[in-house]
């Protein structure tokens, strides 16, 4: 079995402050990690390796740093790595990013493909529907579980807001994993050792994977960024501390006043 | 000495924090108030390689260095120095002395279980009669046709009860003095072998801390580890680097103390500022911080002189030992100190901390035994 | 591309079982809006198995034109099969604007539509706005709720969003509305439906969805699990548009389920009161409940950042204080 795991490195969302003064985001200090979605998918690729045996390649898009990102997948057990790299690759929203990918994933032999549902700092969920577009593939979205049943069959379990479905499908097929379906794995002392002095990672640019470059990077995106802004906060509130009998009366009071009761 | 990290300690670095922070911390309290020995997390760091970190490949290590041992110690005693205990202890003063002293038999019997985990390791050298001084041992070991007979007691020896393979020194010809002990490799489960008294501790409370009884305990004469008569020479250099071991620790605890101290000065309130915008407590930070820094310094300069077999490891594991311990014991005392009444409780780690705190300065040599080292070497 | 080919504003209506999701009302409610803007027309596609039924209101939710296809293959949710009925109409009608819920379903559709129409998508939007000449302005938030972003789509349509559910109105059922309903045939190419259904699991009948509720009982870490009923008890004695929610921690925890749970990751709420009782306020959540009309917070930890965003902060033990105010509320009912 051959499973293509694509990951983000990304920005740790929950680091990020807003300056309270400029009302921008402090992006510095703030450490690049995993996409945890994508983390679990790594994850579910790891444990099919290690029920019914697999190589593990992971693939991201990214500038050079990302390769930090695939250092940490080959410490957690990955086989093999490649960074797509390539100031081309600049610029791209959803749809040339999955196109990018889709061009990669062409110059790859897999059984499936894995992607996180969405990453942290785009929040969009995008990228695994449109690169199972564009590789022509059956696409299942928000798996919470996985199991293969032989044949090249898998039955996927797909979770949504008021119930799960269990879906049958038979490889080549894309599948968008949710961070709770797992609980990733830590890099291993051994694989660190590996993964730092003996495994190397591929460069690949526009041309390694032979892409249109009409379709990547800014001029590949449909949607552009008019502006951005940090989110106002609100002014605070008020503040008591008293007693638990005083308070009670306190928010009791406000009920009333709301008409709430 | 330039410690410029590299992106290979730098992951260890960032997994060692995240392993800790989710599987260690949480449990730090319970192990402490306990007393409860922390099976699981000895079994995930077995799990995650932490054993075979400078063991070779060839006997089912990882095949990396002290610096980073040093590292996961450190790390670990951040949340919970009896895991730290229990991780040293194993690698330090079991693993290494099989692994330098030991024939290529007991090295492969030895040493790939060990590095998993499956079996955990101790050390048995301390007696009631022979603390500091080794040399009044007065548990013996006498051959007998194919086998050693042990008889006698160690005290205070860690890991006791969950460990299976004990290093055991014992007088093998009491005339000779220190030139009459040996090293010995006991297992768990071996007749005459039995496990005594639990000590009630101070700190580090979830680390079994046990007397071991020898009664007519009867081991193959393979499992003499080095030569007979060189078992003194054998702790002494195991102790050097379990110092660098222990000093990491005590590194550690001085490191988690004071983050938790910096964490609540930026958040605790008094007279309308946080007591960190107080000068009192900027300046006693500041020094607590350098202080820290200068025992870092100093326990990466140890762990280096282990990897590299520096001729004068003992004097530098010594010198890291002695001053990260009574550094652990200095930045504590006086983190409790600024937690005010909250410190005293144990509602923080802080009080802990300081409890734990104080074996750094007692176990693998005294800070007394320490200056007696360091003096030796320069004063020689 | 000739823009003026591109004319209309098309809904994505989401059904399951053939019980409308909310979503799709909400987004005829914001269409109509955009339509009535720009001159056009608010379409509906309704796509299932046996939902004529619910075209009727559509048209009286605000759509002047509704377009159904009713196929077996349509019963459940899978996405090839709604990407070709779709791709059928969009691919012929050429509409302006498409909308779409940013459902489980809505995210997993609209992509895959986007990608087969080579156009741009906005994904999760909480604020759209449109120009007269049609161009639409999508506001989304990004970087885990501390940025907004708002994106446009210049050189191509169409332009496709989805939409945040509870973000916008639906309108009040207007039965007096007319509009023209009409039914479409979809060739399918059944060769490429490569997922099969094996079974469905409906997850357990939650008393209320949060997003309804008018008064949220939200508990975290700080409640603990022994007392988490209490809650409920609260909820209870408020009155029937109250029900529990909670933040992560306590999802994970798995004191109540995932459905139940607001923040980024979660649900977003706007009540018209959200009591954040032993909830720190880590952005995430934050992010979920910020909108709620009047915010109450109950926390140990005055530094805790839920006051930051709290319209009534409270200092103490909310496993005290709950207790006494049940009391409270029974009481000044009682007197009533």
């Amino acid at each position: 079995m051959k499973i293509v795991v694509c990951l983000k490195q990304v920005p740790d969302t929950t680091e990020i402050k807003i300056d309270p003064v400029k009302g921008t985001l402090i992006r510095e200090g703030v450490p690049s990690i995993i996409n945890p979605d994508d983390k679990a998918g790594l994850e579910a690729a790891l444990t099919m390796k290690d029920k019914h045996g697999a190589e593990v390649i992971v693939l991201s898009m990214g500038p050079m740093q990302a390769e930090e990102a695939l250092r940490e997948a080959l410490a957690m057990g990955a086989d093999r790595a490649i960074l797509l790299s390539d100031f081309k690759f600049a610029g791209a929203d959803t749809l040339a990013t999955s196109t990018a990918l889709s061009y990669a994933l062409k110059q790859l032999d897999y059984d499936f493909v894995i992607t996180g549902r969405q990453a942290i700092d785009g929040d969009t969920a995008q990228v695994g529907p449109e690169l199972a577009e564009f590789l022509d593939l059956p696409q299942i979205t928000y798996a919470a579980g996985i199991d293969y049943k032989g044949d090249g069959v898998f039955h996927v379990t797909r979770k949504v807001e008021d119930r799960s479905y269990v879906l049958k499908v038979k490889a080549p097929f894309v599948m968008t994993v949710l961070s709770d379906m797992n609980k990733p794995r830590y890099m291993s002392v051994p694989g660190i050792i590996e993964a730092y002095r003996e495994k190397k990672i591929d460069l690949w640019t526009a041309d390694t994977i032979k892409a249109d470059p009409a379709r990547l990077g800014l001029k590949g995106s449909p949607t552009k960024v008019k502006e951005s802004f940090a989110k106002a906060l609100k002014q605070p509130g008020q503040l008591y501390e008293v007693d638990p009998q005083e308070a009670t009366k306190i928010i009791l009071d406000k009920l009333l006043e709301k008409f709430v009761l | 000495m330039g410690f410029e990290m590299t992106k290979e300690m730098i992951a260890f670095q960032k997994m060692l924090k995240a392993f800790v922070e989710n599987e260690v911390k949480p449990f730090a309290q319970e192990t402490d108030e306990e007393e409860k020995f922390p099976v699981e997390i000895a079994k995930k760091m077995g799990d995650l390689g932490f054993y075979k970190i400078v063991l070779p490949k060839e006997y089912g290590g990882a095949g990396g260095n002290y610096q980073m041992y040093s590292l996961a110690v450190s790390e670990v005693a951040k949340a919970c120095a009896t895991s730290s205990t229990v991780l040293s202890a194993h690698v330090s003063l079991c693993m290494a002395p099989i692994y330098e002293n030991g024939t290529e038999e007991q090295k492969r019997k030895y040493l790939p279980k060990l590095a998993t985990g499956e079996w955990l390791g101790a050390f048995g050298l301390t007696e009631p009669n022979a603390g500091s001084d080794a040399a009044g041992q007065q548990t013996f070991a006498v051959l007998d046709g194919d086998e050693w007979v042990l008889n006698g007691s160690k005290i205070f020896i860690t890991n006791a009860g969950y460990a299976h393979v004990y290093i055991i020194f014992a007088m093998t010809n009491k005339s000779l003095g220190l030139k009459g002990i040996s090293a010995f490799i006991v297992e768990d489960g071996t007749p005459g072998f039995t496990i005594g008294k639990k000590e009630l501790k101070m700190g580090i409370r979830g680390s079994s801390t046990c007397e071991l009884i020898f009664e007519n305990c009867r081991i193959p004469k393979d499992n003499i580890l080095g030569q007979e008569g060189k078992g003194f020479v054998i702790a002494m250099k195991t102790l050097d680097g379990g110092r660098v071991g222990i000093a990491s620790q005590a590194l550690g605890i001085a490191q988690g103390a004071l983050e938790e101290t910096i964490k609540y000065t930026k958040e605790r309130k008094q007279f309308k500022k946080t007591i960190a915008s107080f000068q009192n407590t900027q300046f006693r930070i500041a020094d607590l911080f350098t202080r820290v820094e200068a025992a870092r310094l100093l326990v990466e300069d140890a762990a280096i002189a282990k990897e590299t077999k520096r001729k004068d490891l003992s004097m530098r594991a010594a010198m890291a030992k002695l001053y990260a311990a009574e550094t652990a014991m200095e930045v504590t005392t006086k983190c409790v100190q600024m937690f005010g009444g909250y410190g005293y409780t144990r509602e923080y780690p802080v009080e802990r901390m300081m409890r734990d705190a104080k074996i750094t300065e007692i176990y693998e040599g005294t800070s007394e035994v320490q200056r007696m080292v360091i003096a030796g070497s320069v004063l020689r | 591309m000739e823009f003026k080919d591109y004319k209309d504003v098309y809904i994505f209506i989401e059904q399951r079982d053939g019980v409308l999701a909310d979503i799709s009302l909400e987004l005829l409610g914001k269409g109509r809006e955009i339509a009535d803007k720009t001159h056009s027309k608010l379409i509906a596609f309704l796509l299932g198995s046996k939902i004529k039924g619910l075209t009727n209101v559509l048209v009286a939710g605000g759509a002047d034109e509704v377009l159904f296809v009713d196929d077996a293959c349509l019963e459940h949710y899978i996405t090839e099969q709604y990407v070709q009925a779709a791709y059928h109409i969009i691919s012929s009608k050429k509409p302006n604007i498409i909308l779409i819920g940013a459902t489980s379903i809505g995210r997993d559709l609209a992509p895959r539509l986007a990608a087969r129409l080579h156009t741009g998508l906005t994904a999760d939007c909480t604020k759209l706005e449109v120009e007269e000449d049609g161009s639409l302005f999508s506001t989304r938030p990004a970087f885990g709720g501390n940025l907004m972003a708002t994106i446009i789509s210049p050189d191509n349509r169409p332009q496709m969003s989805t939409v945040r559910p509870g973000v916008f109105k639906k309108l009040e059922q207007d039965s007096k509305r007319q509009g023209k309903i009409e039914e479409v045939k979809v060739q399918f190419d059944r060769n490429k439906f490569k997922v099969e259904l094996v079974e469905v699991k409906k997850a357990e009948v939650s008393k209320k969805k949060i997003e309804d509720a008018k008064i949220l009982v939200s508990g975290g870490r700080g409640v603990g699990k022994d007392n988490f009923p209490t809650l409920s008890v609260l909820a209870e004695t408020i009155g029937p548009n109250t029900t529990v929610s909670g933040s992560r921690a306590v999802v994970d925890a798995k004191i109540i389920d995932q459905s139940r749970q607001v923040g980024q990751t979660g649900k977003t709420v706007h009540p018209d009161v959200y009591f954040a009782l032993g909830i720190s306020g880590a952005i995430q959540h934050v992010a979920g409940m910020e909108e709620s009309e009047f915010i109450i917070a109950i926390n140990k930890d005055k530094f805790a950042p839920i006051f930051s965003v709290a319209d009534l902060g409270i200092v103490g033990d909310v496993n005290k204080i709950v207790p006494l105010l049940i009391d409270a509320i029974k009481d000044a009912k009682a007197k009533k």
